[in-house]
């Protein structure tokens, strides 16, 4: 699997650090209560099939990058910088 | 049919003609009191324990491809007991005794072997670690034995002791420990169950979860609706999948985690190895290959299979440990799908609707809690209340952060484990 950056094109998996589903992006609110704290942290949609993921390009341009990928067949599919996909994300809480 | 010693022999000299099969392929029935979703190692054990143990009889365990086809038959097949955190150690504890039975109890050969485990450090704080672990092990009372490199050199003289980076300061045996043959632990416990009535449903996919008034009914699946009052989901890396149809959103990501074979070589590495530089773990099947495995490849995936980046790294850490192993040729590799939890700990607990039970997140470490997770899990199913061992793993520790148990020490947190 080779992954896709923005800024850099497709490059080699190792100089990306995986942090998280893209979920991570949609942050709760500070004073949301503790369940919607802990279904943010914790609980994960986990789809076989087309999955979002949050990945850094450690090695790479130091971007935060939103990857589209498919976890059972790994095709990467689309990337896109994390801030903007975070701007995109508003009023999804 | 019971096996013995005699029937071998008789068999032997008659052809082996007179061999039946291990269990029956029965149509399923349209209602159970149980049905288990899952026919791998946990949830065939469960099957047998329920019955057993519980004298359960109107159970069916549902399977989507055959028996034991999943992770229970895509291991590394490592038995072991050398868990610090309480809530883990006292539950790999009693599992560990549940395999030194397990043979006699099943009356089927699992091939279960107490080779022993070492455990390698390399460096003063990891001596420290290790005799901390080590202390924790013999308090919950099994065995831990720390070992200088002298006797390490003398037991495995083919470690590179000298290495400049890894040096070798010592290990720690844990002389229970070792491997089993892990199809056969699947085959024991189904044919163990089937005998003592539960129906196991090969190539049967549950597609929906019935539920009304917050109260299972039964499930949905290719071959037609069953009736339940009870369902348990045991489906390891697809828990998320199946919990899902249930509405249940669970704290697991599915990750990849290789595991690799060598052709057959003659007798060599007679212990589980485990280097403490780099995640390597190292046994020899029965039939000669040399059976290893390192890391999840750190990303989600369904695959079952991994990329290089991970197989690169597991064969640096085995050149590193054992340079001897560059003359051997890798037959093959292979993913399971690992259902990961945020503190790395498994989950066997009740969920908020009536009647559906959940044992899942076994992690990278499911094959060593086959017995001991059938076993809670039955007495969950049956009494409704938590077996001891195994009261620890609850769905909730995730919410409320009490009794977490993070082996590792790096944090309740998805990446980390």
């Amino acid at each position: 699997m080779r992954l896709l950056c923005p800024n850099c094109g497709e490059r080699d998996l190792r100089e990306f650090y995986y942090q998280s589903t893209a979920e991570a992006l949609i942050r709760p609110d500070l004073d949301a209560e503790d369940a919607v704290w802990d279904d943010y942290l914790h609980n994960r949609d986990n789809p076989a099939g087309k999955t979002e993921d949050l990945w850094y390009h450690e090695a790479g341009c130091n971007a935060w990058i939103v990857i589209s990928r498919n976890t059972v067949s790994h095709d990467v599919l689309d990337a896109q910088l994390a801030a903007r996909k975070r701007l995109s994300n508003e009023g999804k809480k | 049919m019971r096996f013995s010693g005699f029937g071998i022999l008789k068999q032997g000299l008659t052809g082996n003609k007179g061999w039946t099969a291990h269990w029956r392929n029965p149509k399923c029935k349209e209602a159970y009191d149980i049905v288990i979703i899952g026919g791998g190692g946990h949830g065939l054990a469960t099957a047998y324990y329920l019955a057993k143990n519980h004298g359960l009889k109107n159970i069916a365990v549902l399977e989507k491809g055959h028996l034991g086809g999943g992770n229970i038959g895509r291991n590394t097949t490592i038995v072991r007991a050398n868990y610090m955190m309480p809530g883990n150690s006292e539950f790999y504890s009693h599992s560990l005794k549940l395999w030194e039975g397990m043979e006699q109890d099943l009356n089927f050969n699992t091939m279960h072997s107490q080779r022993g485990q070492v455990a390698l450090f390399h460096s003063d704080a990891q001596r420290d670690a290790a005799v901390r672990r080590a202390n924790a092990i013999i308090n919950q009372g099994d065995d831990a034995e720390l070992l200088s490199p002298k006797q390490l050199r003398k037991m495995l003289p083919y470690l590179n002791y000298d290495s400049p980076r890894f040096p070798i300061y010592g290990g720690v045996i844990q002389r229970r420990a070792g491997t089993a043959r892990h199809d056969a632990v699947a085959w024991g416990y189904a044919r163990g169950a089937d005998s003592r009535g539960v129906d196991l449903i090969q190539n049967c996919e549950v597609t929906g979860i019935d539920i009304q008034n917050g109260q299972v009914k039964g499930v949905q699946t290719n071959q037609g609706a069953i009736l339940a009052k009870k369902v348990a989901i045991v489906v390891a890396g697809r828990s998320s999948l199946v919990a899902g149809m249930a509405g249940i959103r669970l704290p697991i990501e599915s990750h990849v985690l290789q595991a690799f074979v060598t052709e057959g070589l003659k007798a060599c590495v007679d212990k589980v190895i485990s280097f403490g530089m780099g995640h390597f773990y190292i046994s020899q099947s029965d039939k000669g290959g040399l059976v290893f495995g390192g890391n999840l490849d750190y990303y989600s995936s369904y695959a079952s299979r991994g990329n290089l980046p991970m197989k690169e790294h597991v064969m640096e850490a085995a050149m590193a440990l054992m340079p001897m192993i560059g003359k051997a040729k890798v037959l093959r590799s292979w993913g399971g799908i690992m259902d990961m939890t945020p503190d790395g700990s498994p989950i066997i607990d009740k969920t908020d609707i009536y009647g559906l039970y959940l044992n899942c997140g076994w992690c990278y470490g499911g094959f060593k809690a086959v017995p001991g997770s059938g076993y809670s899990f039955a007495h969950l199913i049956a009494t409704d209340n938590h077996h001891e061992p195994a009261a620890g793993f609850r769905l909730d520790r995730f919410r409320t952060g009490y009794g977490l148990m993070d082996e590792e020490g790096t944090g309740a947190q998805h990446n980390l484990h």
